[in-house]
């Protein structure tokens, strides 16, 4: 119970037990990842024999390819960053839209929007990815026929991995805009009206840098979501593949260290981009708010 | 005058990305998937409706294994989760405070910012045959060979209530937070003991976050790919697989788009039993997660 | 005489940086009203909740109905609390809420419902069982939150600014009642609050608490007319504050002026000697006014002054004036006879004051010279 009731010693042990259990449940995995990777052994298991960097910088001439000499591991990083930055762009700029037209319109049929707006979480991503699939490949079937159109970013390739990530990030954009958005005290545009400001500015100079937070709490984490996505990312990937199914990929063939080193490459920059907001000065609440990464 | 004219053409404005995202990306697609679960291939190019592609999943026992085994598991799963969840959430809302508390929060955050796949191959690195855990257990001298864990149910469910963790906690720890700590000492006061505030005060209290915490958990779950196929392989016989195997591997897209909206149709069916037996309304959850 | 009811002998609670409660010993009679009056801050809230028991305390001990609570967990103490928020649970009707305990205790429902029926009965809420504690207007809730505790019997009910966060008028209101409640019942109340009104109204005793300890002890009255230190005088009541040095004492009356000069005479506590720093205290209602000397009792040294601004506010309507060598500020109630609606700013006056009803310290070490 709270602190302010009496806890027993054996409960406080075992509260703390089970903290402890806990955090170890939650870092073991990314620990054993970050660890292999250094192995001097071409599979990453046990036993430890000895460290090395080969897994990053090695080349052809010791017969291991590391992360930065492994060309496809490389431009799938880059495909990833691509993909992320549209699916991120999108979803903020529809995202806030949705917020004010939420937060701020009244018109007839806003209660079925706002449900719509949140249908796209309780679609599983395997659907979502199927059915922009499928109707990207008849609409692309339907100019071919009646106008002998060859719309080709209409099949299976990064396009459509931006559109099927978007159709969900879009959503929780919206979600995290619209929170902050609705905690906005509308009297402080009121009184910047009121001491002679244009609508304009009261927009430029009160509401955005109020939404700010919010805006590049979801690009962050729209940015990370989209690198992490996996499922319905998988059904519209053409060529070109982004990281996760990449490493899938490679995953099911068999494991290699070098997926240990990119990963950690991810643990390290996705890191840095929690810190750097973190840092920007978002609260707790915030952060709370910037909880990425959907499997 | 002008304003009106104003305000409609903002109101113009700002509905046109929400209706061509969910136009475009969601309703137009769901609708067009429809119609393809509802026919089936005669020939090249030719087609009837019928419900072919569904009286195949119900003639099927494979398909039908398959889909109550991945349902039940999520059930477990989402389960699972909640337990494992719920002290944590406690812990972070209620007994720390200040800078520990959010402190704790953010580092619990932390794993998942960082995509299934490192984290599931880090499970893979622990508990395949030649793994950590299994060493460990040799040179304990628990297990006189190293045992394969990978590709059980339990390793599986381990996976997926691992990967699930985030979308419990949130919701959990943001309803646990609104909680007011003197309702607790009034009921406390009134002679309850802990069992009896958490039954009476507590999870009457935090039923919505709980809702939302499992909806989501479970959404995820059932619709997903990765984990089950990596930590389960052969044996993970999930849904999903399913659909993608008709869809990419055999190409019938007509067999996969009715096993889409069959997994649509549960997803949706447990979201509202859910939602029923928590007495809540979807908006209100959502919103809270 | 029965044993009091609440028994603190001499208890401590310490936080890191500073000691909320000082060796605090006192006691409560059986069924009277005691309550704790103090500035936010002062530990009475500290010293509440250790009678609940959701604080243990650094040393002392607390005695309840003749029991020592030591180690005893709040739900296993003869006390209740009314919350300063309320803390009526949102997810229970009104019935439920006022059941909860008595369910906690394993009383059977029908016996459970017919109490909860009775108590809500007495505290005049017969038909809102049913209700939801958000339909109820702020004080029915309060009277939930009463009736809840009370349900339970206890040999204490603590409670904690619970008219805080009502308005005005209902705060006056719910006064009135709290008072006839605690008569109707019986039950001793321990009441905490930093509204010096809602202390001299409701209770039988009061403690006025500064920095963990009880300045003084007693009956509203003895507050009232008698404050034994600076801190009560100026804490209970309005009054003149006038900080100055003693030029003379002849027997109980002190002779002091203020350093620019004003002369007043003061009934003194202590022992101060001549030329030793004081603080003298004045109560607004205590003065005579007049437009000429001639209206004023003559056995009583005059001061005259002229009107700063008229403080117009019904019954309590006063003047603000400034005396008029020292141009000190002074605060003299108007009597209720209207006499003295019409004076102007500037105007000319002279009042008058029985230094047996005006009070004089020897000063606190750090006082500042603002009136209290």
């Amino acid at each position: 119970m709270i602190p302010s009731l009496p806890r027993p010693a054996w409960l406080r042990t075992a509260t703390a037990a089970y903290l402890i259990a806990f955090l170890v449940f939650l870092f073991l995995p990314l620990i054993v990842v970050a660890v292999f990777a250094f192995n001097d052994a071409s599979y990453p298991a046990p036993p430890w024999r000895g460290f090395t960097m080969d897994w990053f910088l090695g080349n052809a001439a010791k017969a291991r390819t590391g992360l930065f000499q492994d060309a496809d591991l490389l431009g799938s990083i880059w495909t990833s960053f691509v993909v992320a930055s549209w699916v991120t762009l999108l979803s903020v700029l529809v995202g806030t839209a949705n917020a004010f037209l939420m937060e701020r319109a009244r018109f007839p049929g806003q209660q079925v929007l706002s449900v719509l707006i949140m249908a796209p979480l309780v679609i599983p991503g395997v659907i979502l990815g199927i059915s922009i699939l499928a109707f990207a490949s008849r609409l692309a079937e339907l100019g071919e026929d009646l106008f002998g159109w060859e719309l080709d970013f209409l099949r299976p390739g990064l396009p459509l991995v931006v559109l099927g990530q978007f159709s969900y990030m879009a959503t929780i954009a919206t979600l995290t805009i619209s929170a902050r958005l609705r905690r906005f005290d509308r009297t402080l545009e009121e009184a910047a009206l009121n001491l002679g400001a244009s609508r304009p500015a009261v927009f430029r100079t009160i509401v955005m840098p109020y939404l700010a937070p919010a805006l590049t709490g979801s690009a962050a984490i729209s940015f990370v979501m989209s690198f992490a996505d996996f499922n319905t990312t998988l059904m519209l990937v053409g060529a070109d593949s982004p990281l996760t199914v990449m490493m899938y990929g490679r995953m099911r063939e068999g494991a290699s260290p070098v997926l240990n080193a990119v990963s950690l490459f991810l643990m390290i920059a996705s890191g840095l981009l929690a810190l750097t907001l973190l840092r920007g000065g978002s609260k707790p609440p915030q952060v709370q708010v910037a909880a990425p990464s959907a499997p | 005058m002008q304003t009106r004219w104003h305000a409609r053409l903002m109101l113009a404005l700002l509905l046109a990305p929400a209706l061509l995202w969910l136009g475009a990306l969601i309703i137009l697609p769901h609708l067009d998937l429809a119609l393809l679960s509802l026919r089936q291939r005669t020939g090249p190019q030719q087609y009837v409706s019928s419900l072919a592609q569904y009286r195949t999943f119900f003639h099927e026992p494979l398909y039908w294994h398959v889909f109550v085994r991945t349902a039940v598991m999520s059930v477990v799963s989402t389960l699972f989760t909640l337990l494992v969840a719920f002290p944590i959430a406690w812990i972070i809302a209620k007994i720390l405070q200040g800078r520990a508390s959010s402190l704790l929060f953010i580092v619990c955050l932390v794993p998942f910012w960082v995509s299934e796949t490192v984290r599931t191959l880090g499970w893979m690195i622990l508990l395949r045959e030649s793994g950590v855990l299994p060493a460990l257990l040799v040179k304990l001298g628990l297990t006189a060979v190293p045992v394969e864990f990978l590709y059980r149910d339990a390793t599986i469910m381990l996976g997926l209530v691992y990967t699930s963790m985030l979308f419990m906690l949130v919701p959990l720890v943001s309803s646990l937070e609104s909680l007011d700590n003197s309702l607790i000492e009034a009921a406390y006061d009134l002679g309850a003991s802990g069992a009896s505030i958490l039954r009476t005060i507590v999870i009457p209290h935090a039923a919505p976050g709980i809702t939302a915490g499992c909806i989501i958990v479970f959404m995820l779950t059932l619709g997903n790919y990765l984990t089950p196929t990596l930590l389960g392989g052969k044996n993970s016989e999930w849904f999903t697989e399913q659909i993608y195997t008709q869809f990419i591997t055999r190409f019938n897209w007509e067999q996969g788009a009715a096993f889409g909206f069959l997994l649509l149709g549960l997803s949706t069916a447990m979201v509202m039993i859910g939602l029923r037996l928590a007495g809540q309304r979807f908006g209100d959850v959502m919103r809270r997660t | 005489m029965s044993t009091p009811d609440l028994v603190a002998d001499a208890v401590v609670k310490r936080f890191a940086d500073h000691v909320a409660v000082d060796a605090l010993s006192f006691s409560v009679e059986r069924g009277s009203f005691f309550s704790i009056l103090g500035p936010s801050g002062c530990g009475k809230t500290t010293l509440l909740r250790m009678i609940a028991g959701f604080i243990a305390p650094d040393g002392g001990d607390i005695a309840i109905g003749g029991q020592s609570m030591r180690n005893v967990a709040p739900n296993r103490r003869p006390v209740n609390m009314v919350f300063q928020q309320l803390a009526l649970f949102p997810m229970m009707s009104v019935g439920e809420n006022v059941e909860f305990g008595l369910a906690r205790r394993g009383v059977g429902r029908a016996d459970r419902k017919r109490k909860s029926q009775e108590m809500l009965e007495r505290v005049g809420l017969s038909g809102a069982a049913h209700k939801r504690v958000d339909e109820l207007s702020g004080g029915q809730r309060q009277r939930v939150a009463i009736a809840r505790s009370l349900v339970l019997e206890p040999t204490l009910l603590l409670l904690d600014e619970p008219l805080g966060a009502l308005d005005l008028k209902l705060r006056e209101h719910m006064k009135i009642e709290l008072k006839q409640l605690q008569a109707a019942f019986g039950t001793t109340f321990v009441y905490i609050t930093h509204d010096q009104s809602e202390a001299l109204v409701l209770s039988d005793h009061v403690g006025v608490m500064n920095h963990g300890r009880f300045e003084q002890l007693g009956t509203p009255q003895e507050l009232y007319y008698r404050p034994q230190t600076p801190f009560v005088a100026g804490f209970v009541g309005a009054n003149n504050r006038i900080v100055g040095k003693v030029d003379s004492i002849n027997g109980e009356i002190v002779a002091l002026s203020t350093a620019s000069g004003w002369s007043i005479r003061a009934r003194r506590h202590g022992s101060p000697a001549a030329g030793a720093a004081v603080e003298a205290f004045v109560r607004p209602e205590a003065c005579i006014l007049g437009r000429s000397v001639a209206e004023l009792p003559q056995e009583f040294p005059v001061q005259a002054g002229a009107v700063q601004s008229l403080l117009f506010d019904g019954a309590n309507s006063s003047v603000l004036l400034l005396e008029e060598r020292t141009r000190h500020e002074f605060r003299i109630a108007l009597p209720q006879t209207g006499q003295f609606s019409d004076l102007k700013p500037g105007e000319k006056i002279v009042f008058s004051f029985d230094p047996e009803r005006a009070a004089c310290f020897p000063a606190r070490a750090g006082a500042d010279g603002r009136s209290a």
